[in-house]
């Protein structure tokens, strides 16, 4: 094994009284994929900021090629070639791929920007990760995945000896990833260290060459990566053995609840028709870009669309997310961050801001609205250090618990759940399988958006399938493997159906 | 508050300056102004304070929706004057139909808040259903108002008819207890802006649009309506402070009114509701609009530094309290949420997964 090129020894931290990393030790090494995985709160950001310079550790210290090295901030790790790349993008939303990419950089020619050289060197870069992106385009106008690519390629520029990439793929979907996964292989080729953490733990055996597992701030696994399966991953993670991911299937009953038809929604999708029964889970698979979430936003009010939606035989008024609600169907936000919570808000704000008549007679009722949080807590087991504490305090799983706790506090029939368990961990995954079920089980209908693919074939007892802007097809029971989802997914569409 | 009743562990108590900050420079204000001029501290002086905070506050406690809901009006200064301007018309107009007596100033009231609601739903409409920005819109009805009322009164002054004048006099010199009318209104207004915000799905509203538009969206909140109701509660209440103002000098010109929106806007940051939207509070708003009178009067009876630089003083403290609402949004989520901008701390405490 090659020399190390970054190290962490016996790293420690805590947050006033808190420790929440214990003594560990990490290296990354040139032309290798360290995995880092653990469910969250493990400590897994903590020690990547450790890494990247954006924290100091309490007690150890960090090496660089040897010696011992202390950044004082993440300007200076990233001069020594230590690059991390966040979750939440790092772009200006406003400029074009080449300004961001030389952003605090920029090529001069005299007193003059030197647009020409700073755009081929941008067009060079993008290329050689096999992303031919035109430069001179906005990041607002650019897919998510490009720009995460924009954000390597930007590393890259900066001769980056080691990546730190915290879950690149949170966002892609399952062919999205393959190419990301390619050009990881490719900067491994070329000698970067690149530290790896994704919560898709398939994703981890097939890109990582090393794997170190935390759990509550503790190394509680370090291996080879062959030496390893997801199972055995899982359980390190979590520190016990996982039965079964996904609860029993319920049966749908007969009775339909929601009605969609021909619903068209303008540059997104054409022409959509589904139903949905009490009691039953719709899977909804499809490539990012397919128009799934934009389908159930328009069926929701969110977005403008024509056609009809019926919820129990009744014709649903369009635009209105209220008479929607009112109506008995919720849509669950796939950007809980975004559109879901309230950041800065308290959880208490945000549980009730849904169903807010429901406590409101004039004046809010602000003891009840307690009551509703203290329930929620036991209800949907969300852990949160204080009562008053905001919601963006909350970690991903906890956020997500909360975010469902308000969608259910709008006492719904039918729930469209959008990406149920982004970035969230495997325990707390595991609690929202069970919740979806239950919800099933209860007589209530449940759409699950995902792109996980696993997911979806655990928990629904029909997938519908959407290509680009139109559904391409439907699966039930046992006709529902990932082979025929993927057939259905990637098929050339049909003439008439190119989205309006 | 309501929490007494509830299961809650009570709250830490601590020195919060954020909560205290305004609080605690009125009475620094206060302390200042009795020691350096014995006569500041009697009622009439107090009351002359609060007479003439009342117009501003009136105004400041409906800005203070507006911002919390992330907007902004900039035209309500030119706005009260347009109302003063075409209230005056209209009741002149009609003292040869309908004599010059307490109906006719009742009719006045009317077109006041009429004209008032009609104009802050103009803005709000072009905001929120139009989709302009609001300090473009309101620049905008800024110069269309200011310049509307220089128009009617031929760029002089329009007075109101001297028989009416003595009818509606009242209103301004008048009260109960003590207290003069424009003084009762402000309380009143003031009391009931506190409630709506704190206690009413309305101002809940307004906070998560100012918070986070998308959220809102997505929680069933009606949010151009809201945000048109806000726009729409402010010109009421700029007519309502118009119609308090009028009696003083019964007259109104192109110079009424003038920078009464700056004043009212330094009065809601002073108060501590966050400009960007998000959070507002209209009890600071009513300790604000009273600290920048308190420091007028001060000026005014006290001989050290010159009345002229009222304005140096007063803007000293709205930056001042800006500075002091940074320290504590500095440690939340909200400097980083996406309405903050695209550029993110290098560090950020409260991530989730720490």
């Amino acid at each position: 094994m090659t020399d190390p090129v970054l190290s962490a020894e016996k790293v420690s931290r805590s947050f006033g009284p808190i420790q929440v990393l214990f003594d560990i030790d990490f290296d990354l090494c040139p032309g290798e994929v360290h995995a880092l995985i653990g469910e969250n709160g493990a400590g897994k950001s903590t020690m990547m900021k450790i890494l990247g310079g954006y924290l100091d550790p309490t007690g150890g210290g960090l090496r660089m090629d040897g010696k011992p090295v202390s950044f004082a901030d993440h300007r200076q790790a990233e001069a020594a070639g230590v690059i991390m790349i966040h979750q939440e993008f790092n772009l200006a939303l406003q400029l074009t791929v080449e300004q961001n990419m030389f952003l605090g950089r920029e090529l001069t020619r005299g007193p003059f920007l030197d647009h020409a050289a700073m755009q081929a060197e941008s067009r060079r870069l993008l290329e050689a990760l096999n992303c031919p992106l035109d430069p001179r385009l906005r990041i607002s106008e650019i897919s998510v995945p490009n720009r995460q690519m924009v954000e390597i390629a930007r590393a890259m520029g900066r001769n980056a000896k080691v990546l730190i990439m915290d879950e690149p793929t949170a966002v892609l979907t399952g062919r999205e990833t393959e190419i990301l996964l390619d050009q990881i292989d490719r900067l491994r080729a070329n000698g970067t260290a690149i530290l790896y953490t994704s919560h898709k733990l398939d994703e981890i055996a097939r890109i990582a060459d090393r794997i170190t597992v935390l759990r509550d701030g503790h190394l509680v696994a370090h291996a080879s990566a062959a030496d390893m399966t997801p199972d055995q991953m899982a359980e390190a993670m979590v520190g016990r053995e996982l039965s079964d991911l996904f609860p029993e299937k319920n049966v749908a009953q007969t009775e339909t609840v929601l009605e969609v038809e021909n619903l068209t929604v303008p540059g997104h999708v054409r022409n959509a028709s589904f139903t949905l029964r009490r009691g039953e889970v719709l899977g909804v698979a499809g490539l990012v870009g397919a128009g799934r979430t934009e389908l159930m936003e328009g069926v929701v009010g969110l977005r403008n669309a024509t056609g009809t939606v019926r919820v129990m035989g009744k014709p649903l008024p369009g635009g209105s997310v209220l008479a929607a609600r009112e109506a008995g169907l919720v849509y669950l936000t796939e950007d809980r961050k975004d559109k879901g919570l309230l950041l800065g808000k308290s959880l208490r704000e945000n549980l009730t801001l849904l169903a807010l008549d429901k406590f409101t007679k004039v004046r809010i009722d602000k003891a009840a609205e307690d009551r509703a949080l203290t329930k929620a807590f036991t209800d949907f087991d969300i852990r949160a250090g204080d009562r008053e504490m905001h919601a963006g305090n909350l970690s991903g799983g906890n956020q997500q618990k909360l975010l469902l706790a308000k969608t259910m506090l709008a006492d719904p029939d039918i729930v469209i759940i959008d990406e149920p368990t982004r970035g969230i961990d495997i325990g707390t995954k595991q609690q929202i399988y069970q919740f979806i079920s239950r919800l099933a089980a209860e007589g209530k209908s449940v759409i699950v958006v995902s792109s996980e693919l696993t997911e979806v074939m655990g928990l629904a007892n029909r997938v519908m399938v959407m290509g680009r802007g139109y559904i391409a097809g439907e699966l039930e029971g046992d006709a529902i493997t990932e082979n025929a989802i993927l057939q259905l997914a990637m098929k050339k569409q049909d003439e008439e159906a190119v989205p309006a | 508050m309501t929490d007494a009743t509830t299961t809650t562990p009570p709250r830490r108590m601590r020195l919060n300056l954020n909560v205290l900050g305004p609080l605690l420079a009125m009475v620094a204000l206060i302390i200042i102004g009795a020691t350096l001029n014995l006569s500041f501290l009697s009622a009439e002086n107090l009351t002359n304070v609060a007479a003439r905070s009342a117009f501003i506050g009136i105004i400041a406690v409906g800005m203070t929706f507006v911002i919390t809901a992330g907007g902004i009006d900039l035209s309500v200064g030119a706005m009260a004057a347009f109302v003063a301007g075409v209230m005056i018309m209209v009741m002149n107009s009609l003292v040869p139909v309908m004599g010059a007596g307490v109906p006719l100033v009742l009719v006045g009231m009317a077109v006041a808040l009429v004209v008032g609601i009609a104009a802050g739903l103009l803005n709000g409409v072009l905001i929120s259903k139009v989709g302009i920005e609001a300090f473009i819109v309101t620049l905008g009805t800024m110069g269309i108002y200011r310049s509307l009322v220089t128009w009617l009164a031929d760029g002089g002054t329009l007075s109101l008819d001297f028989a009416l004048r003595g009818v509606y006099r009242p209103v301004y010199y008048d009260g109960i207890l003590g207290l003069s009318w424009p003084i009762i209104v402000f309380a009143i207004v003031a009391i009931i802006g506190e409630l709506a915000m704190r206690h009413t799905a309305f101002g809940r509203h307004c906070a998560a649009i100012g918070a986070n538009e998308q959220v809102a969206t997505y929680s069933a909140v009606k949010v151009a309506r809201v945000r048109m109701a806000t726009y729409a509660v402010l010109g009421m209440l700029v007519g309502l402070a118009t119609i308090m103002y009028v009696p003083r000098l019964g007259s109104a010109s192109g110079n009424t009114g003038v920078l009464w929106e700056l004043e009212a806007i330094a009065a809601v940051i002073i108060g501590g509701t966050v400009l960007k939207g998000g959070f507002g509070r209209v009890w600071g708003t009513v300790v604000g609009v009273l600290i920048l009178s308190l420091i007028g009067n001060i000026l005014n009876l006290a001989s050290i530094v010159s009345p002229y630089l009222n304005g140096a003083i007063q803007g000293v403290i709205v930056i001042l309290a800006v500075v002091l609402q940074r320290e504590r949004w500095s440690t939340t989520w909200k400097t980083w949420s996406p309405r903050a901008g695209s550029t993110r701390w290098s560090f950020f405490p409260s991530k989730a997964s720490l």
